[in-house]
């Protein structure tokens, strides 16, 4: 389908901001009067605060006020896993205990170092096994788990199961959560290659660029927030409740954010944002708040780490036959989430596995917050399957690729826990493309060869996320001088995709690019709710919601149209920024003289009447607001029934020194199957953004704590080793299927999270090549790892350890 | 920027001079109240983007914080402040330096760049700025005022650098949306450029 907008690079209006320094994070703005915040952070793992005497730092000058959990939760803390504004019951180091504001920071630290807090020191756990073991520490006041809707509990296994467990063995306790679907005992029965074996992947933390510093301030009544978001409407929405303002007295402003890959999506992965606010209503007066990167390394969020078990059955023909996994998932000291669920899912949708069970626990730590990270348990999952995928080709001497399109999901499969249809599928297309692209066959000669100490290493890997959600809202505008306004919910965190999706609607209107503004960056804007921008929705949830209210839009300009030049609706068409009759196009109107005659006529036309009955609260407050000063369309997106997927494909070549444990990589190839490509440069963007992510999985990244104190160690981007541009390949070659999806107006799907874990199974497929098909089954596979199985050292200090050296 | 003039021995450099401002990723205050004793002259005047400035710099002040909070220059980001990701890179005599990690007195006498003073008075963008616009080098925009003075640098120093040449040019910058892939298309524009 030939398109205006769709599947074109153009400028989004806030890329020259940011190449001239002009845009404007939270931290960049000022307020007169304007005050400042520090935190006193626990310095222990696990506590309770028995007293805070503040007396002296109260009494120094240029000492506003001091903010503690009895003032934000006055009826007692809320008893769950969650992050909390502050704490008396910190569970993990760093975590805040209270905020000073005082006339500039330097006051404000010296007054910090003069508050005297007693705390009750309680037992602390690194390792979830640790606590699972009888007799072993909570990392929690109540337990070492929280159970929905029920409260804290604790979960023990006997010293032998827990023994049993670390030695390899398939766990046996009973398991919190479990999902089933097929005959496992008869796949298995059927299965010409079974590989078992206990695996364990690493939790790490987001880091992104930006701390999460925030400023507020009160005025007439209502509160500013200047934040840092991924999901601007969205996160406001849940922010507004934890500050305890109503939404339309809270104005949330958050123009860029630097970084979020899941940890600023909703706002209670980021209510430390409440502390200016309550603050700054406590001492009238502005205040910011400054987060360092100790601070934000702590409470910025991170990846669940797994202890699991696996057990895969293949059929002669390489059909994927069963998958068994058991995972205790690592819930750090507040947070959590569903990656291990959403691991064995993602086995069952990439390989159309024909029978699965899964069992899944999860316990606590007192480690960094975990929450939502770039593919929540697909992506650690799929670098330990596709090393077993290569083993199992191997065994039943299948082609490598082979074995990947035996198994593939493609158009018309179902997967997953649910057994959910696709809305489409494209991974064989994808499967060949990069194949093609990369020349398997003749890389695939040079597999396993070895030059001096240097030994090649091929590998392939798949990725997959769910990618689209529903049941938002749209909300575009026509102004009297014949502009298009969309106002658009969706964060600013680099994807660009708030401005992409806003393409949708200029699409439907025809409309010349440079006569549309994207109206976002601050809820005063007047925003429709949006989906919280995670888990690879934006593309396809936007779209729908733009084009809607777009389509709502065109009806009613067509309608006016016809009202004025006779005839109906139907019989009119848009084209240069005109209304026309089809059968006569000299008559017609201008896009700015439709607009005039709406807003002469009110009513349904300008928002006044006639809404969508289904329409979000928050979006309902944006149209009141909106009301009556120009064309409106208002769309309410109603539920998809349908799992529209995020599918990707990575092949690479590395060479391995056996000497160093250290690789390069020679080359890459990732491929996206994301439906229809919507902006060619974003795509290309998220692919080689996910594929550095998907080298520190594979590779580097991983909490590590002090055992004796629970002190974190890798506290900054050093220590954590994310990624460097000396770590990545200097070209990483991307490429995209670009078929439609049916149930998305433009054919988009989303691609940002399968993007990191095509890669991160590439290469742990290749590292596994490189060295005679050996199995680390863990992620990441150090250098230390790869020195010790070279020189034959296979015994861990301690097997499946979790935030910590592996030995 | 002086390709032989590596991260390590740059930040190593940094340390020997005495210039390092702190390690505990506490912000350094920019309001100078306490001045101890013996403390050098704080009104100083700087050349910062071809103007010469006049400001008021504690002892302790690093750059960013004087271009940040007392210049209004926000454009240098913090990302670590503490030498780890060089959001904060400007150029002090034509070398990238971390603006964290150097004190404002230490660099008075050079000439400092910010990204700020890049593009021309009527808005034509610097060869480096364009080249990453329309390469659409950054996603968050977090770290690419950092990456544009140390490509900035690069290219003053190597105007035609090869792929791998660029690589290392830049190799003191993180970029954590991983853009990195698309910083380098982008400098190599910019070469094309000019």
């Amino acid at each position: 389908m030939a398109y205006m907008h769709i599947g074109k690079d153009f400028v989004p209006p806030d890329v020259n901001g940011k190449v001239t320094g002009r845009i404007k994070y939270a931290e960049d703005y000022t307020r007169e009067g304007m005050v400042y915040a520090r935190l006193l952070t626990s310095p222990i793992p696990h506590a309770r605060v028995v007293n805070i005497d503040a007396s002296e730092a109260l009494a120094m000058d240029g000492v506003f006020g001091l903010l503690t959990a009895d003032d934000v939760y006055p009826d007692g803390e809320p008893q769950s896993t969650g992050l909390k504004v502050l704490t008396n019951e910190p569970t993990l180091v760093g975590e805040p205990i209270l905020a000073l504001a005082a006339i500039d920071e330097k006051t404000a630290e010296t007054a910090i170092s003069k508050i005297s807090v007693t705390f009750e020191r309680l037992p602390f756990v690194l390792d979830p096994l640790d606590s699972l073991a009888e007799g072993g520490p909570d990392a929690y006041n109540g337990g070492n788990t929280y159970v929905f809707r029920q409260g804290f509990a604790s979960e023990k296994w006997s010293a032998d199961q827990v023994a049993s467990f670390r030695a390899g063995n398939e766990p046996t306790a009973e398991p919190q959560q479990t999902f089933a679907y097929g005959d496992l005992d008869a796949a298995l029965a059927e299965s010409a290659f079974v590989y078992e074996s206990a695996f364990t992947t690493a939790g790490y933390p987001h880091q992104s660029m930006e701390p999460r510093s925030a400023m507020a301030y009160w005025e007439n009544g209502k509160l500013y927030l200047h934040g840092t978001s991924q999901s601007l409407s969205a996160l406001a929405d849940g922010m507004a409740s934890i500050v305890g303002v109503p939404q339309e007295d809270f104005v949330f402003i958050n123009e860029a954010t630097g970084g979020g890959f899941g940890q600023r999506a909703r706002a209670n992965s980021i209510p430390s944002m409440a502390i200016p606010a309550k603050l700054s209503q406590k001492i009238n007066r502005p205040v910011m708040m400054r987060v360092t990167r100790d601070e934000e390394t702590a409470i910025g969020g991170a990846r669940q780490g797994f202890q699991g078990w696996i057990k895969c059955g293949f059929k002669a023909d390489g059909t994927m036959a069963a998958a068994d996994l058991y995972i205790i998932s690592d819930n750090g000291g507040k947070g959590g989430g569903g990656d291990a669920y959403s691991a064995a899912d993602c086995i069952s949708i990439l390989y159309q596995t024909e029978a699965v069970r899964f069992r899944g626990t999860s316990i606590g730590s007192n480690t960094g917050h975990r929450g939502a990270q770039r593919g929540p348990g697909q992506n650690q999952i799929a670098a330990i399957i596709a090393p077993i995928l290569d083993k199992a080709a191997e065994e039943l001497g299948i082609d490598r690729l082979k074995i990947r399109q035996i198994n593939t999901p493609q158009n018309g499969d179902i997967g997953g826990a649910s057994r959910t249809p696709f809305t489409s599928a494209y991974m064989p297309e994808a499967l060949k493309m990069g194949a093609e692209q990369f020349n398997l066959e003749e890389r695939m000669a040079r597999s396993r060869k070895r030059n001096g100490s240097k030994v090649t290493g091929i590998g392939i890997g798949q990725g997959y996320h769910n990618a689209g959600r529903s049941g938002m809202d749209g909300i575009v505008r026509l102004t009297a001088d014949g502009r298009l306004k969309v106002h658009n919910g969706v964060g600013n965190l680099g994807t660009y995709s708030y401005a992409s999706t806003s393409r949708a609607a200029a699409e439907v209107l025809q409309m010349p690019w440079e006569r549309v503004d994207i109206v976002t960056g601050r809820t005063d804007r007047n925003l429709p709710i949006t989906s919280p921008q995670d888990g690879s929705n934006s593309i396809f949830t936007n779209t729908r919601t733009n084009y809607g209210a777009a389509m709502d839009l065109l009806g009613k300009m067509k309608e006016i149209a016809a009202m004025e030049l006779g005839g109906d609706a139907a019989d009119y068409d848009i084209g240069d920024e005109r209304v026309f009759k089809a059968a006569a196009p000299s008559e017609g109107m201008t896009f700015a003289e439709i607009a005039q005659k709406g807003i002469s006529l009110g009513g349904k036309f300008t928002g006044e009447s006639d809404l969508p009955e289904e329409l979000n609260d928050f979006t309902k407050i944006s149209v009141s607001r909106l009301a009556g000063d120009s064309l409106m369309g208002i769309y309410h997106d109603a539920p998809h029934n349908n799992n529209p997927p995020g599918f990707t494909v990575t092949f690479t070549e590395i060479e391995m020194d056996v000497e160093t444990g250290k690789y390069d990589i020679v080359d890459m190839v990732t491929i996206g199957d994301c439906g229809t490509v919507v902006h060619p440069q974003g795509l290309k963007n998220q692919l080689v953004g996910g594929a550095v992510w998907g080298i520190g999985l594979a590779g580097y990244e991983r909490h590590l704590y002090d055992p004796q104190n629970g002190l974190p160690a890798s506290t900054g981007y050093w220590q954590s080793k994310i990624p460097t541009m000396m770590d990545t390949p200097a070209k990483i070659k991307t490429g995209w299927v670009d078929l439609p999806d049916p149930e998305n107006p433009v054919g988009a799907r989303g691609i940002g999270e399968p993007a990191m874990g095509a890669v991160a199974a590439a290469l742990a497929s290749a590292i596994s090549d490189s060295l005679e098909g050996h199995l680390f089954n863990a992620a990441p596979v150090t250098a230390d790892m790869i020195i010790n199985h070279v020189a034959g050292v296979t015994s861990e200090a301690v097997p499946l350890a979790q935030n910590n050296f592996r030995g | 920027m002086n390709l032989n003039l590596t991260r390590r021995r740059f930040i190593k450099g940094v340390i020997a001079s005495g210039a390092a401002a702190t390690t505990t990723g506490v912000w350094v205050a920019a309001n100078g109240a306490a001045r101890p004793a013996g403390a050098v002259e704080r009104m100083i005047r700087i050349n910062i983007n071809g103007q010469v400035r006049t400001v008021d710099v504690a002892p302790q002040e690093t750059l960013a914080s004087t271009l940040r909070y007392k210049l209004g220059l926000t454009g240098t980001k913090l990302g670590c402040n503490r030498g780890e990701c060089g959001a904060c890179t400007v150029l002090v005599d034509d070398v990238s330096t971390y603006a964290c990690s150097v004190l404002t007195h230490s660099v008075k006498n050079g000439r400092i760049e910010t990204v700020e003073g890049l593009e021309s008075a009527d808005g034509t963008l610097h060869p480096v700025q364009q080249a990453f616009v329309e390469e659409l080098s950054p996603q968050c925009g977090y770290c690419t005022p950092g990456q544009i003075m140390a490509a900035v640098a690069l290219l003053r120093e190597n105007p035609n650098p090869t792929r791998e040449e660029a690589r290392q040019g830049l190799s003191g910058n993180i970029c954590r949306c991983g853009s990195y892939d698309s910083y380098l298309d982008g400098v190599m524009r910019a070469a094309q450029i000019g």
